[in-house]
């Protein structure tokens, strides 16, 4: 064992931070509300840096009463440490959080995970049947991102991720 | 600075703020979000319909995260450190500088929903306002609850509107919520949130009037809570809430 340390005795050699790794570990983590898209996809990621030996993740809040944020920090947290780096997570408040950030690709996902993606309220189709003329029973539904309908086609209720 | 006639201190318009000021500014508007979100949450399992009670405790969410981050922010500035914990549940009754019309008591569902309508309208106009602060955070942070704040408006004037409009009983009711909370309006706008009256009664004004409701007559109005000092009711409810910490300091779920 002794071979193999450094001269420096009781100096912890820090390994350089695989950034690369640490970033496609952290951008494959998965909103805890909406499993199917990854916090990246939400645009809730902003990015993933290293200051002197430790990784930086900075993060934007969606809606001010969204309770996942904070399991968010806990995840990335978890998920860093894993790899072996210390990591401090940021909240960035400016620019704020749009669904204008959420991509193409990702609406996919929320239509097909049974939520209509955030499109202009009166252009919002039934994610179950494609039903043209839901009804707005609530605007805040299950969480605070999503506002509570029912298809007039297919009579089945959905959640619409309200646009912000 | 005085030629656009804003106060020193204030985060309104393009100059930055008197650090010490700025950091009440932010405590006291931290405090309106706090105080009305534990209101709020008192509805919780109590709303007259499923629904209801659902959008009451997303709206309070909504509340409590302004209030977070407003804390946060404020501690920092401060610099002092302090948290958002010491700042919400470690001040005493006479440090909140919360409004009056947040800490009263909820009453039935149309005091709520009065109540709602006249603080949504007012936080509309402030955080529109605040999306220009020459503060980079306040300006991110208003971004988010400008959105959120036209969601709850839209909310509450939909309520107010049925229930001014709706039965004898519910008109009834809705009435004595507006003459019994309209003096406590006027302490939104002291200082340099006077410039969002205009627009407040605007918005107000029209909404009372679809529903069929009156301003009542007499001009008294109430303040106080932005210098600290408040209605024997808030000292009840941050009892309730800060409890915990207090016995069990530093506590965490």
């Amino acid at each position: 064992m002794a071979a193999a340390e450094p001269s420096g005795v009781g100096v912890v050699s820090r390994v350089a931070i695989d950034i690369d790794r640490v970033r496609s570990v952290v951008r494959a983590l998965v909103d805890p509300e909406i499993p199917v898209l990854t916090i990246e996809d939400l645009g809730i990621l902003r990015d993933v840096g290293v200051e002197g030996d430790k990784v930086i993740a900075t993060i934007t809040p969606t809606y001010s009463g969204c309770p996942a944020l904070r399991q968010i920090e806990d995840d990335i947290v978890a998920g860093v440490t894993r790899e072996g780096y210390d990591v401090e997570v940021r909240v960035q408040h400016n620019p704020p959080w749009t669904t204008d950030w959420i991509n193409a690709e990702a609406m996919e996902k929320l239509a097909a995970f049974g939520i209509a993606p955030p499109t202009a309220p009166e252009e919002v189709l039934c994610p179950r049947c494609g039903g043209t003329d839901p009804k707005m029973v609530s605007l805040f539904g299950s969480t605070a991102c999503k506002a509570f309908m029912v298809c007039s086609s297919c009579g089945e209720p959905f959640a619409y991720f309200k646009r912000f | 600075m005085s030629s656009e006639g804003v106060a020193s201190g204030s985060p309104q318009g393009t100059s930055l703020p008197d650090p010490g000021d700025f950091f009440k500014y932010l405590l006291s508007r931290a405090d309106d979000s706090m105080v009305l979100a534990q209101r709020m949450g008192e509805w919780i399992s109590n709303g007259p319909e499923l629904e209801e009670d659902i959008a009451l405790g997303n709206i309070a969410l909504d509340h409590l995260g302004v209030a977070r981050a407003l804390y946060t922010y404020a501690g920092a500035v401060e610099g002092a450190g302090r948290g958002e914990d010491d700042l919400a549940m470690l001040r005493s009754e006479r440090e909140f500088m919360n409004l009056l019309l947040v800490e009263q008591p909820n009453g039935d569902f149309a005091n709520t929903m009065v109540r709602l309508l006249f603080f949504d309208a007012y936080q509309k106009e402030m955080w529109t306002d605040l999306l220009t602060s020459a503060d980079d955070t306040l300006a991110g942070i208003a971004g988010r609850a400008a959105k959120e704040a036209g969601y709850h408006l839209r909310h509450s004037s939909s309520w107010v509107l049925r229930l001014g409009d709706g039965t004898d009983e519910s008109h009834r009711r809705a009435q004595d919520a507006v003459d019994r909370l309209w003096k406590y309006t006027g302490e939104m706008f002291e200082d340099n949130d006077e410039r969002y009256r205009v627009s407040w009664e605007g918005v107000v004004g029209q909404v009372l009037d679809e529903a069929g409701l009156g301003i009542p007559d007499d001009p008294y109005q109430r303040t106080g809570g932005r210098s600290g000092f408040h209605s024997e009711h808030l000292g009840f409810l941050l009892a309730e809430m800060q409890w915990l910490q207090r016995s069990h300091p530093g506590l965490e779920w």
